[in-house]
């Protein structure tokens, strides 16, 4: 883009400025020149949330978001609306891929330490699109008003009501009724199509304004803006453009292949992705045999479910003490740039508790992924009782074998 | 500008604008927030319902409907007030604490007419006859769907999938009249 032989782009430029802020945020914005795998999630989320919003807009135009229209309407798009199935099937799929590719996309961030100062806000951010994310994908769950639709909303509502004091009047409130009914699903309709998505947009855009304010990381934790050639571009970095852009496209292809083959060949997901209960219209004298979270929300289902024990002492039920864990266990995240005392960002280059730590934190997240699917018994729930605990004890102990533990040397250059 | 800058007076600007803003948007809130509340429609269909009970013969159940719930009233007789004490060991949780009918009068029960185990309507059984589910049967309410057995004032018997008793609505007694939803 030269701006003295492009008068249209210089007149522009003038009253609103595209050529700075597109070299800023695109063409010239370096990034390192080393990074692996890993660092391919934050492009597809951006894929995925353009896929969500634009499904979403089309299925607005056939869904009625009545108590009496809901269901009927969703069967509509199945059935009778052409491409309905493929536009239902992308949303519902792509719900299924936003929460695959976050939760790989938080644990790079884990790994390398992208939350290190001075990406303290990167991560905040991020941390706030997961909560709006999670938000968004239990209002939309909703909305199909399926059995499991009604029963597994009647199951996170109640926890509201297990606050002590004001929770029986904050859960009517929040149902807009006395029982779970239409004036609930019209309000998360709203909120699931308008609020939400506005504030991920907004977040969205602040947790890339603050990547390129404070540059983004690598696997090795070197900082790339030490050492820089004569026009100040780092040496170990490269132009987004082309270098990231083009990167980028073949792994965007790749996940476009994995994610239609789910999306025509097995939309279901074996009953992970859309429930077997939730074919069924919503019945409010009938529950579900077994109740049970869609897997994106099962590891935290699991921890909800793995206290079992209230604080009678201080009148705390189990019901709401499990609230409060749950709660927890996605508040922690929010604090963990402040947990670690790290001299290093990478993993690669941390000691031994560290990686003991992510570990257990990883393997504790799958398995209680798992035991959240499954129906409780006496086994599993105190199998949840230890994952849970050792979810929390490698953020918890954090500051302590952080501060104390050996690190390698990192290298000068990456 | 040749006046110098009146802080005081500066200051004082920012803490009225500040308060007749942070005024405004908490009056506004109050319209915005009070419109999640159950509407006038909402609270018609969730109000409290009556019932004359001079009607209902003594060994006689009605059902009335309560928030989308089916409500069970019994009019326990004589010999079911006698037998219901002796059951107390064969349910789980006896509620003593209750009282024997389990409400606010000592011949009627006012139950929640939905299965504990899977929400199923449990039926009315209150004869006292041999049963294929119970030799036994001292009367009760016996659930199709699952086998689960509850003895007349709705307590769960022991051995069955139900976990607990069958819910207390939240009702009051004024003579005849029985009010479903207030508590007296």
């Amino acid at each position: 883009m030269n701006k003295q032989n492009n008068s249209f782009m210089s007149w522009l430029d003038k009253r609103f400025p595209v050529t700075e802020n597109l070299e800023r945020h695109l063409t010239k914005h370096p990034v390192p020149k080393k990074v692996n795998f890993f660092y391919i999630f934050g492009a597809l989320l951006m894929v995925i949330f353009m896929v969500q919003v634009i499904t979403g807009i089309w299925l607005m135009m056939f869904y009625t978001n009545t108590e009496e229209g809901a269901f009927a309407s969703v069967e509509y798009i199945m059935r009778d609306v052409e491409y309905g199935w493929l536009m239902r099937y992308m949303h519902s799929t792509g719900a299924s891929a936003f929460f695959f590719l976050m939760y790989f996309h938080m644990f790079r961030g884990l790994l390398y330490g992208s939350y290190q100062k001075p990406k303290e806000l990167v991560w905040l951010f991020g941390c706030f699109l997961l909560f709006l994310l999670m938000a968004e994908g239990f209002l939309g769950y909703v909305l199909p008003w399926g059995q499991m639709s009604y029963w597994a909303a009647n199951v996170i509502l109640s926890l509201f009501g297990a606050i002590p004091v004001i929770g029986p009047d904050l859960q009517v409130w929040i149902q807009g009724d006395y029982v779970l009914s239409g004036a609930t699903l019209s309000r998360f309709f709203a909120l699931h199509v308008v609020v939400v998505p506005l504030l991920m947009i907004a977040l969205v855009v602040f947790h890339i304004f603050a990547l390129h304010e404070v540059g983004a990381g690598n696997p090795e934790g070197v900082d790339i803006e030490k050492h820089r050639d004569e026009k100040g571009m780092p040496l170990d970095g490269a132009p987004f453009h082309p270098y990231k852009t083009f990167s980028a496209l073949p792994a965007i292809g790749i996940f476009f292949v994995i994610f239609f083959s789910i999306v025509f060949f097995a939309p279901e997901g074996g009953g992970y992705f859309l429930e077997k209960p939730n074919f069924e219209e919503a019945n409010f004298l009938k529950t579900p045999e077994h109740i049970a979270p869609v897997w994106y929300y099962a590891p935290f289902y699991s921890i909800l479910r793995a206290i079992t024990f209230g604080i009678p002492l201080l009148g705390i039920t189990s019901k709401f003490l499990g609230f409060i864990i749950f709660a927890a266990s996605i508040a922690i995240l929010f604090v963990v740039p402040w947990l670690d005392r790290s001299k290093v960002q990478s993993i690669r280059y941390k000691g031994m508790y560290s990686k003991i730590g992510m570990i257990l934190f990883a393997a504790s997240f799958i398995t209680l992924g798992y035991l959240g699917t499954k129906p409780v018994n006496e086994l599993r729930t105190l199998i949840a009782q230890i994952c849970t605990l050792f979810y929390f004890l490698p953020l918890i102990l954090m500051p302590i074998y952080t501060k104390y533990e050996k690190t390698l040397e990192v290298p000068e250059r990456l | 500008m040749s006046k110098k800058i009146d802080q005081n007076r500066r200051r004082a600007l920012h803490i009225t604008s500040g308060i007749v803003g942070a005024v405004t948007v908490a009056g506004f809130a109050v319209p915005f927030l009070s419109a999640w509340n159950p509407s006038e429609k909402a609270k018609a269909l969730g109000a409290s319902v009556k019932f004359n009970l001079s009607k209902l013969e003594a060994g006689a159940m009605v059902v009335l409907e309560w928030r989308r719930t089916p409500i069970f009233i019994v009019h326990q007789t004589l010999s079911a007030i006698e037998n219901l004490p002796k059951l107390d060991a064969k349910v789980t949780n006896p509620a003593k604490e209750e009282g024997i009918t389990r409400s606010a009068n000592s011949s009627y029960t006012v139950l929640k007419g939905v299965c504990t185990h899977l929400s199923c309507a449990p039926k009315y059984h209150p004869e006292i006859e041999p049963k294929a589910w119970d030799q036994e049967w001292l009367g009760g309410f016996f659930c199709p769907c699952h086998g689960s057995k509850f003895d007349l004032a709705g307590r769960v018997y022991k051995g069955v999938p139900a976990p607990t008793n069958l819910e207390v609505p939240p009702h009051s007694f004024d003579g005849d009249m029985l009010t479903i939803g207030e508590v007296g």
